[in-house]
């Protein structure tokens, strides 16, 4: 076995392989560019080299870099992570020609299935099904049709250098292929200098499914099941699981043995993907073969107890695969969730900056990780496993140079429901603060009807949030635990007020036990009955709810239990109440007296000022300049100013036409989130 | 007996209608509480005990005579918030626009000078149209007794004035001189002349929202120590601050129990200072990790933001806390950054509140505008009010101390008690590139030379040691364990005793 291997990549993929190879006692090297000196990856590994600035092209992507830094320390292998180099062919060549492993497949298989149109090809010719379709350029109108009718409709029309939904047509008839052929051909001529174009065979109701293959040098190779990565948001997956909720077992072993048979093709070793195009008949098409380590590869490891790494590694070593077909099962289901620093209420921008708050929850083992004695940490065992992967800590950085993910964070369950419910407590006790993400998006994917059912399409989140994602409105049985569990905190939070020095005595404060709960524009009237072990909070209509909790003020995460079963918030201070966010819902709660209530009913309901016609930093950052002056009238997309956040210049546009009626900063200003910097009329 | 038991409850009755249910209708359309409710949600519940119910004006002029409302346009009276004692006045808009008579202010100083005598603060709800002019010169006369009080409390009792209504003319003056102003959005204003005033004088066309409210005055003008969106909500936020105040200067600043560890170790503030040094980081977290349950009080948020003013608790006690924030002017000293911290500092010292200063100051603000602004004399305020206090003073050292500014900010030589800098600290006269192009004029034209002594001089000077190696700073300590230092710090001074020279009182530069 290796002595020391050294991971080409950073962020929690770096950090994930230094675990494994430690425990394989293997000596670990990470490499960091100047953004990362303080990084993760760099504490945790026995030695660290810089390679150069931040930017990745400069630094991670740099194969005489990384290849110095081989030299350098005498690494013998190198894990190359996903993404930077780890499926260039020229870097697996270049380490070939060093005499230093390559945690991947050989070089020949990167370059076959790093092309599209030879991949397919191959694919075709190891009985892969791949999408119908015509390769070659098509004439005229006609031929299209002709074409059409061949494969079937529907069918979507593409330009050959297209991109981005730019030249490219659905077409369910001949009409349609006629007319879609002429508009595609127009758009592609003028967007890209080029009309060739092809067809295709469109899939309705798409899923995105791919299969986990692990080879050897010996010519062994099995597939570990499958993985569901429907849910994305612009190509970008978001929540993965495996198994699928779709796939029947002759399906999984159909596109098992294909994926199985085109790896041994191409003389495939190392763990890869295959991925698949599935549709609503789970007809399944092959769309492309990633060669390496895929991002979502904890999902796989959880429901088969396979350490992914550690077999790549062992296959880099020249060892054969101890794993048989038949030694693989698929035991429970695991849900992977992806947590980005992408703020869901301002259309996913990214967020980056300092995590002032980074707690992410604790983890537990369970399933075939514990059973097949695969690396879990120190985490204890539980009934429902509790896995994060990740590179980051609290006081770390969201650098503007990579990928804006924060951790991967995963649960597994015996069951697909109890995968779902420990995900959701897992995604409320994380904490994260500092940086706008998504944690509140994918706990409302979490309770969405369509997830829970298993019946999501690669269109899930353009169809459930067209308009983007706004919050989550809790059911009313939600909001009534939460309104009790918030009676019950402030009356411990009141009666500690009443403990201050210097009061008179035998005149003190008597805490009540009438209260007025009010969230999301409801009343609660509840009347605490408390003793040694929790609260009973009764409601106005004759119902009540046990409250027990160790939760004192301050607290910023409360486990609660709620008659007994769980609810763990989210506790921020608001004047007179709670910012309370569970459940991806993000609450306003006052708890008041009965008489304050009764006040607080007279008080004008102040609107938030009407923000589309003002320009609002989106940023905290400094303004660098501005573009236009007061009374100047402004196109759609024309450039208002520039704001520096994190030494990016952001260049911020005009949304619709306009005349500007007031600037209310200036150059050098340093401005908080959501500060006007711009009127229009 | 019953009817003269139930004429004391009919009368009543009438007292607490003040100016009727028609008044207090549009009291309400107005988004305004009454005077009592006010008092309701100011005070713990059922405590308030009232002076002066039945307390009517005497004023026989312009058919006055006829209309004399028991309690004349205020309530009066002590109740106690979370147990501890309070004097109030709240004064009634309903009744005769809750302008002011002789009446009305004898019944505001009978409370003040029971506070002073009782040692228990006083706050004033302020919702009036002004003197009652009816009155003339006798309405004046009382202004003038409530703001002798009003100077004779200074420093005596925490004196506290919230803003809710309109609050006009020679009516400022009271709460001026109180410790804080709090308004409410939308629903309150103060000026000395009002916009009618304004415009026939200077022709200036202003709103009185322009001219005197919430925002004016929370944020260009800094008479307002804090806005809140409503009564509600601006009277909670008040019990919330009297949490923090002893109840007179003759006490030890509250306590209560505490959820937190003092010895609490935040991993996270050793990475709080950017590598470049240029690059601003928000200071409200080092405050926020350093208090107990990140509980944080902040005044006048929103004026001079490059100085950050408040109070939080360490092992719950109460500390006044001034910190440089570099997220704003790069966190310098200017005219109202140090303004607003030298009457915070003063405050904290009239009543035994220690001071924890965190420091990340590059030096005062250059320019015209600064120096005919009298930033030497208002810079001198903040300079005086750290050496004359003589409550405990733990002072931390992020990263930046140049300069004057350095002395400034509770230094060693300014009698601090405790001097902390973290690792990160550069405690020198200035930045080092301006330092190397005064001392190697010479090179000046040789920019490679120039860089070389700069990182000379960085090397040299851009640390804490230099200062440590003279005892200026008494100890390096780690960022992350800055909580658990400076509460054992405070811990240590509890029974500091320091006085200064008997003087009748200091003439510090106003």
């Amino acid at each position: 076995m290796f002595d020391k291997i050294l991971i080409a990549n950073r962020g929690e993929i770096a950090c994930r392989v230094i675990k494994t190879a430690r425990k394989m006692g293997i000596k670990t090297v990470a490499i960091y560019s100047d953004a990362d000196k303080q990084s993760l990856h760099v504490k945790m590994a026995d030695e660290a080299v810089h390679i150069g600035p931040p930017p990745a092209n400069q630094s991670y992507i740099v194969i005489d870099k990384v290849m110095e830094a081989i030299k350098q320390t005498g690494a013998q292998a190198v894990h190359p992570g996903y993404g930077f180099l780890s499926e260039n062919a020229k870097f697996a060549e270049a380490l070939e020609a060093a005499g230093v492993a390559f945690v991947g497949p050989p070089k020949g298989a990167i370059e076959a299935m790093g092309d599209k149109i030879t991949s397919k090809k191959i694919a075709q010719e190891a009985g892969v099904s791949t999408v119908p379709g015509y390769m070659g350029l098509i004439e005229d109108a006609e031929e299209a049709v002709k074409i059409s009718n061949e494969i079937g409709y529907p069918v979507m029309i593409k330009a050959s250098a297209g991109g981005g939904g730019k030249g490219m047509r659905i077409a369910w008839n001949d009409d349609e292929a006629r007319e879609g052929f002429q508009s595609s051909k127009n758009e592609a001529a003028n967007s890209f200098g080029d009309d060739r174009i092809f067809i295709e065979k469109f899939v309705t109701q798409p899923r995105h499914i791919e299969i986990q293959v692990l080879c050897d040098a010996h010519g062994n190779g099995i597939y570990l099941g499958e993985r569901e990565c429907s849910i994305q948001r612009r190509n970008q997956k978001v929540v993965e699981e495996a198994p699928s909720p779709f796939l029947d077992e002759e399906t999984r072993r159909a596109m098992g043995e294909q994926s199985v048979a085109l790896a041994k093709a191409v003389g495939y070793a190392s763990a890869g993907t295959v991925e698949f195009i599935v549709d609503g008949e789970k007809n399944f098409y092959f769309l492309e073969m990633n060669t390496r380590l895929q991002v979502e590869h904890p999902v796989t490891e959880l429901i088969t107890g396979v350490d992914l790494v550690e077999q790549m590694i062992r296959v880099a070593n020249g060892e054969p695969l101890t794993i048989a077909q038949e030694d693989v099962q698929l035991n429970g289901w695991a849900i992977e969730n992806r947590l980005y620093a992408e703020d869901p209420y301002r259309n996913f921008l990214p967020s980056i900056g300092r995590l002032t708050r980074y707690r992410p929850p604790m983890e537990v083992a369970a399933g075939p990780m514990v059973d097949n004695n695969v690396w879990h940490g120190d985490a204890p065992t539980g009934e429902t496993a509790v896995r994060n992967d990740t590179g980051v800590f609290e006081g770390g950085e969201i650098s503007m140079y990579y990928d804006p993910m924060i951790a991967k964070l995963c649960t597994w369950g015996p069951t697909r429901d109890k995968a779902i419910e420990a995900m959701r407590v897992a995604l409320d006790s994380f904490e994260v603060e500092g940086i706008g993400h998504n944690l509140p998006f994918v706990a409302a994917v979490m309770d969405h009807p369509k997830f829970i059912s298993g019946e999501m399409t690669t269109a899930f989140i353009a169809e459930e949030y067209p308009d983007g994602f706004e919050g989550v409105d809790l059911p009313d049985s939600d909001l009534r635990r939460i309104a009790a569990a918030c009676a019950a905190m402030h009356r411990v939070a009141e009666i500690r007020r009443t403990r201050v020095s210097g009061r008179m005595d035998n005149h003190e404060r008597k805490v009540g036990t009438d209260w007025v709960v009010s969230l999301q524009g409801q009343d609660h009237a509840v009347t605490i009955d408390a003793d040694r072990d929790g609260s009973t909070v009764g409601f106005g209509d004759g119902t009540a709810l046990r409250i027990t909790s160790d939760w004192t003020p301050g607290d910023q995460l409360a486990h609660i239990e709620v008659d007994g079963s769980p609810l763990v918030q989210k506790v921020g201070k608001i004047s007179g109440g709670f910012r309370i966010r569970s459940r991806g819902a993000d609450l306003k709660v006052h708890v008041r007296t009965p008489r304050q209530a009764e006040l607080a009913k007279l008080m004008p309901e102040k609107l938030p000022p009407d923000t589309s016609k003002m320009l609002l930093c989106p940023m905290p950052g400094l303004v660098v300049k501005l573009d236009v002056e007061v009374g100047q009238e402004v196109q759609e997309g024309q450039a208002l100013c520039t704001i520096e956040a994190m030494k990016m210049e952001n260049i911020l546009r005009a949304e619709r036409k306009g005349v500007v009626s007031a600037i209310n900063a200036a150059p050098g200003d340093s401005l908080a989130v959501d500060e006007v910097i711009m009127e229009f009329e | 007996m019953k009817d003269i038991l139930s004429e004391l409850e009919d009368r009543r009755e009438a007292a607490r209608l003040g100016g009727g249910q028609k008044r207090i209708d549009a009291q309400h359309g107005r988004g305004k509480l009454t005077a009592r409710e006010r008092i309701e949600l100011l005070l713990d519940e059922g405590s308030f005990e009232e002076f002066d119910m039945f307390v009517a004006h005497r004023c026989t002029d312009f058919g006055m005579e006829k209309q004399r409302p028991a309690g004349d346009g205020v309530v009066t009276g002590w109740g106690t918030i979370n147990g501890r004692m309070v004097y109030v006045f709240s004064q009634d808009f309903t009744v005769f626009g809750g302008s002011l008579s002789e009446t009305h202010a004898q019944k505001i100083c009978k409370i003040m000078d029971m506070a002073m005598q009782n040692g228990a603060p006083v706050i004033g709800i302020n919702d009036s149209g002004g003197a009652r002019i009816q009155e003339g010169v006798a309405s004046l006369a009382g202004y003038a007794e409530v703001f002798q009080r009003n100077i004779m409390a200074s420093g005596v009792i925490p004196q506290i004035s919230v803003i809710m209504g309109p609050c006009a003319g020679g009516a400022v003056y009271s709460p001026a001189m109180t410790d804080f102003i709090f308004m409410v959005k939308d629903t309150s204003y103060m000026f000395v002349t009002g916009p009618d005033v304004v415009k026939t004088v200077t022709n200036e066309v202003v709103t009185a929202e322009e001219l005197g409210g919430a925002s004016t005055h929370t944020r260009k003008s800094s008479v307002a120590d804090g806005a809140f969106e409503n009564d509600v909500e601006a009277l909670a936020e008040v019990r919330r601050l009297v949490d923090f105040l002893p109840l007179n200067n003759r006490e030890k600043p509250p306590v209560r129990p505490f959820f937190d560890e003092p010895g609490r170790v935040e991993a996270s503030l050793d990475t709080l200072i950017p590598e470049n040094p240029n690059t601003p980081y928000d200071m409200k977290e080092l405050i926020l990790k350093v208090a107990d349950e990140g509980d944080f009080y902040e005044i006048q948020e929103d004026y001079a933001k490059n100085i950050i003013t408040g109070f939080i608790r360490l092992e719950g006690q109460t500390v006044g806390v001034v910190a440089n924030q570099p997220m704003v002017l790069a966190g310098c000293l200017d005219i109202d950054s140090s303004r607003k911290a030298a009457r915070f500092v003063r405050f904290c010292d009239c009543f035994e509140i220690p001071i924890l200063t965190l420091v990340d100051v590059p030096g005062f603000l250059p320019g015209t505008s600064q120096e005919y602004g009298g930033v030497i004399k208002h810079g001198a305020k903040l300079l005086f009010a750290y050496g004359e206090a003589t409550v405990p003073k733990v002072t931390v050292i992020t990263r930046k101390a140049y300069g004057g500014a350095y002395d400034v900010m509770a230094s060693k030589h300014l009698r601090g008690d405790f001097n902390y800098a973290w690792p990160t600290a550069e405690i020198a006269v200035m930045g080092a590139k301006g330092a190397t192009e005064i001392i190697h004029r010479a090179d000046l034209g040789d920019a490679e030379k120039i860089a070389e002594h700069t990182k000379d001089y960085e090397e040299r000077f851009a640390n804490p040691f230099v200062a440590a190696e003279r005892g200026f700073i008494d100890e390096v300590i780690m960022p992350q364990s800055t909580r658990k230092r400076v509460s054992r710090a405070f811990a240590s001074l509890r029974n500091k005793q320091l006085k200064n020279p008997w003087k009748k009182h200091d003439n510090i530069p106003l």
